[in-house]
């Protein structure tokens, strides 16, 4: 049998290495889940089945283990974990959410993610975000869904460099690729 | 541009929003039971105040969650957010 081809979303771009580097994390896997929270069953059983903390307040994120929860919104949230782990852990959580009101959807690949590391990288960002990227305001940890140009992103800042994570629709990734990067130039 | 409250990610950009009409409009029980002309108010016509108005706007690029604003339209000034369900702010204009 033929293997499947398998070709990330900004898999056409190299690397940019450097002061400030950019470069993609493919192959994450990342699952969207909905459901009540005030519903007390909702919430242990889908935290105990994912193997997740799911955060109830708006713009943060919570690192559990191997798996990072981000809120979406007061009854969505985005699960990532390895790859390898998405189906059984859809599985695992439908089958203990029974009957509780909730959806459960692999998007791991309608979203990938880019890194974006540097002295520059909230500058870069500022280009065509109109979050405030200052650390007092946004600081390590925070993340927010907001655009970068036309693209909605899901931004979140990252570790002790200034580093951000940005989490894209696969179709629009080149072109906050290529944003970048021709930012990159014009500093 | 605005800063405009979203009842859940606090302060953003209007660029992150969208706006759709006004607020409060409540759909007819017995859409049946209406005159054309009855049909046709509520799908079509508006109070297009000048001054306070309650209109609905999306956190489009945030949340995606719906809300409730209340603008001033000559101004601009955004009085109140509120989330869908809560009780409407009495604004005087
Ligand atoms: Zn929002």
């Amino acid at each position: 049998m033929k293997e499947i081809e398998t070709t990330s979303p900004a898999c056409a771009r190299t690397g940019i290495a450097g002061e400030n580097s950019l470069s993609e994390l493919p192959w994450c896997g990342k699952i969207n889940l909905r459901g009540n929270p005030q519903n007390t069953g909702f919430l242990r059983k889908s935290e105990k089945a994912l193997v997740v903390k799911l955060p109830l307040h708006p713009n943060t994120c919570i690192d559990y283990l191997d798996r990072t929860t981000y809120w979406l919104g007061p009854d969505e949230w985005c699960i990532h974990c390895p790859i390898g782990e998405v189906g059984n852990a859809i599985s695992q959580a439908g089958q203990a959410l029974g009957r509780i009101h909730h959806s459960l959807v692999d998007v791991s690949d309608y979203y990938t993610v880019l890194r974006l590391e540097g002295p520059d990288a909230e500058a870069l960002l500022a280009k065509a975000c109109p979050l405030d990227l200052h650390p007092r305001k946004f600081c390590e940890g925070t993340c927010a869904q907001t655009r970068f140009g036309h693209a909605s992103i899901l931004l979140h800042r990252t570790g002790r460099v200034s580093g951000f994570n940005i989490q894209v629709r696969w179709s629009f990734a080149e072109y906050v690729w290529d944003y970048l990067a021709s930012g990159m130039q014009v500093l | 541009m605005l800063i405009i409250t979203c009842p859940w990610c606090g302060q953003r950009d209007q660029s992150e929003f969208t706006a759709h009409g006004e607020a409060h409009v409540a759909r007819p029980e017995h859409p049946e039971q209406l005159t054309e002309s009855q049909w046709g108010d509520y799908v079509f016509f508006r109070s297009n105040p000048k001054g306070v108005h309650h209109e609905r706007w999306v956190h489009t690029h945030g949340c995606r969650r719906w809300f409730n604003v209340v603008r001033d339209t000559v101004t601009d000034h955004i009085f109140a957010t509120y989330r869908p369900g809560e009780r409407k702010p009495e604004i005087k204009g």
